[in-house]
């Protein structure tokens, strides 16, 4: 069928630049380049272009720039050009229109509305270059009180499994066959030398990565894949994986033709077959269901770690967060609106959940108001940027937060989302092994680490700018906020005062 | 992962003019890329100069213009000496030394003296290629490989 889809993108190559060395050639996986023996030229199909810029950054000379192709349409409030493409795409393909990566719609992004405090005259700054600023973050239930013997000044209270991290950025789940094992890799090493946590997703952990298992977060997911005894034990914690913030309600599809017989191996399932997550945990219909699982796994593990419950951020999350705690959960992660994907239909991606920063909110606010506060940690995830969101996040109530995009830009990802093709030509979303090859753990690892600990340097100014010297004392500390350009209502949910006041 | 900078930047490093533009549009002769990535199915492999310690080139050739460094051990060809006889490229057991038709010479992979690192190994994006003295045993490792392949691998 004629395709009535007009290309994305525009390529410009400049003639006198270009030395037809054919790097473009190879490393693009979409076949938007190709060599012309004859002519001894370089051509482009802008037809295949996805615009991840793999061949720009490549060019030795610098002769390739991509940008949108301004082809316009008539200009139409309604009919935006994107709408026009998807009914393109599915009046030629039928089916349910596929993405990857988070939300891009322009919902407002709260963190560009939210301002930090900084200390002025009457209360000092602190310069974390000459003072001790620590980041250092315990994950799990905490006590309601603690005793300490008067003899000996020891602690008589026990305490439940707590998970100790130097930063408080993990990194959230990625299953091998949504990534490749090179990825899962750099980010196990990477959390490893950083001292926080990497998350395995739902596939299983490969044999290769048992090393860096006292890093790992293992997920107990509702298709169950790789669950097995020593699973569970080498893990630092596990998650019990209700939703996703970029696909909240929907299960995973990850096709037999990418399962190849080292992810069947790692998922426990046969090779080339697909490997299904039902949409629900079809053992979990109510919080009494989902406190029998909790307790099955800290049974399993002899209590030795806490159990995370992971949700997207939905209408109810405040009530259901309250019911996870009340289940047994140590630590609720919940995933926002912006929440990334290695495949979504699109219209759930866009069209449903909460953003992360109202979730936050408004979890954090419920359980303090039920006092329960201190029996689970919160995990924040979706869509956090820089160190800024992460500060902000911790001032709104969150113990630590995951990152997804934000660790796989450093290692190369643009963001094309083209992820559920399979043909990431950053060698990130493609369990292809030529194409993984371009992922290389040593200098993967090096540069997420490098990510850390440039977030790490800036949160340590922003809390000394704030006269802080322990993100402790700014958890939950919403004061030090304060809301632009925001409506009463949305004050009223974030917690915060109106700049100003 | 394939994609030919090592390539580039090699006949870059080995061009009059030093610039990559300059060196692949206009230089004549256009400047000969010593390395050279094999490709086969999923497979790339960047070949050049082993620099091997019993070198069978520096053997075979006719008028002394290959020579072995003595200092650094590594193999090298005189411009002024090399007849343009081809026998070292018959003789080179990785077929990694190549005839500059340009200059009329052989040419092969020098481990660019003045640089810290060679040009391919320091323009490598996946840090794929390295540079280190192994000190294997050349002769030894091509001597049970060949014989390895003549009883078919038993």
């Amino acid at each position: 069928m004629k395709t009535y889809l007009p290309p994305r993108f525009v390529i410009d190559r400049y003639a006198e630049r270009c030395i037809a060395c054919q790097v473009c050639v190879r490393q693009c996986s979409f076949d938007a380049h190709a060599y012309d023996g004859e002519d001894d030229e370089i051509r482009s199909y802008e037809k295949n272009c996805v615009g991840c810029h793999r061949c720009s950054v490549f060019c030795p000379t610098q002769a390739l720039n991509i940008r949108l192709n301004p082809l316009s349409y008539r200009p139409n409030v309604n009919w935006q050009p994107e709408f026009i493409e998807d009914i393109i795409r599915q009046s030629e393909g039928g089916g349910v229109l596929l993405t990857g990566m988070g939300n891009d719609k322009p919902y407002r992004v709260y963190w560009d509305h939210l301002l930090l405090n900084a200390s002025q005259v009457t209360n000092p700054s602190i310069d974390p270059l000459r003072e001790p600023m620590e980041l250092k973050t315990f994950l799990g239930r905490k006590p309601d009180r603690v005793e300490l013997d008067p003899a000996s000044l020891s602690l008589k209270t026990q305490l439940a499994p707590q998970v100790a991290i130097d930063v408080p950025v993990l990194f959230s789940a990625m299953s091998y066959g949504a990534i490749n094992l090179n990825v899962q890799e750099s980010l196990a090493r990477a959390a490893t030398e950083a001292g926080t946590l990497f998350n395995v997703g739902e596939g299983g952990l490969h044999q290769t990565l048992y090393k860096y298992a006292n890093n790992a977060i293992v997920q107990v997911a509702s298709g169950r894949f790789g669950v097995h005894p020593e699973y569970l034990d080498v893990a630092r914690f596990i998650e019990i994986k209700i939703g996703q913030g970029a696909k909240p309600g929907i299960g995973g599809h990850l096709p037999g033709g990418k399962v190849s017989e080292d992810v069947a191996e790692t998922r426990m399932i046969p090779a080339g077959t697909d490997a299904l997550s039902p949409a629900p945990q079809h053992d979990i219909y109510s919080i009494e269901d989902l406190a029998q699982l909790i307790y099955a796994l800290k049974e399993a593990t002899n209590y030795t770690k806490p159990v995370c419950v992971k949700i997207a951020a939905v209408h109810n999350s405040a009530a259901i967060a309250s019911g996870m705690v009340r289940a047994g959960a140590d630590i609720i992660a919940l995933d926002g609106l912006r929440g990334s994907t290695g495949a979504a239909p699109k219209m759930i991606r866009d069209n449903v959940g909460i953003p992360i920063e109202l979730a936050i909110a408004s979890v954090d606010t419920r359980l303090r108001e039920e006092g329960i506060r201190n029996q689970a940690s919160i995990i924040a995830a979706g869509g956090f940027r820089n160190s800024a969101d992460v500060v902000k996040a911790i001032a709104l109530g969150a113990d630590a937060v995951y990152i997804g995009t934000a660790a796989l830009i450093a290692l190369g990802c643009t963001v094309c989302q083209q992820c559920p093709t399979g043909k990431c030509a950053w060698g990130i979303a493609t369990t292809d092994p030529i194409l993984s090859k371009r992922v290389n753990p040593d200098i993967g690892a090096r540069r997420v680490v490098n990510l850390l600990r440039g977030w790490s340097l800036e949160i340590k100014e922003m809390l000394g700018g704030m006269g802080i010297n322990a993100l402790e004392s700014l958890r939950g500390n919403r004061l030090h906020l304060r809301g632009v350009d925001l409506t009463d209502g949305e004050l009223d949910v974030l917690g915060v005062r109106l700049a100003g006041r | 992962m394939g994609c030919g900078l090592c390539e580039v930047y090699c006949a870059l490093a080995h061009s009059t003019s030093q610039d990559l533009i300059k060196a692949f549009k206009r230089e004549r002769p256009r400047p000969v890329a010593r390395i050279r990535v094999e490709r086969t199915d999923g497979l790339f492999l960047p070949m050049q100069c082993r620099h091997c310690p019993d070198s069978p080139c520096v053997d075979a050739c006719l008028t002394g213009a290959m020579y072995k460094d003595p200092d650094s051990g590594a193999v090298a060809v005189d411009p002024y000496k090399c007849s343009a006889c081809w026998t070292c490229i018959l003789v080179c057991p990785y077929g990694v030394i190549t005839r500059d038709i340009g200059t009329g010479i052989v040419a092969k992979c020098d481990l660019c003296p003045g640089r810290d690192v060679p040009a391919c190994v320091a323009n490598c994006p996946n840090e794929a290629l390295v540079c280190i003295e192994d000190g294997a045993d050349a002769q030894g490792s091509r001597l049970a490989a060949a014989a390895q392949e003549r009883t078919g691998g038993h």
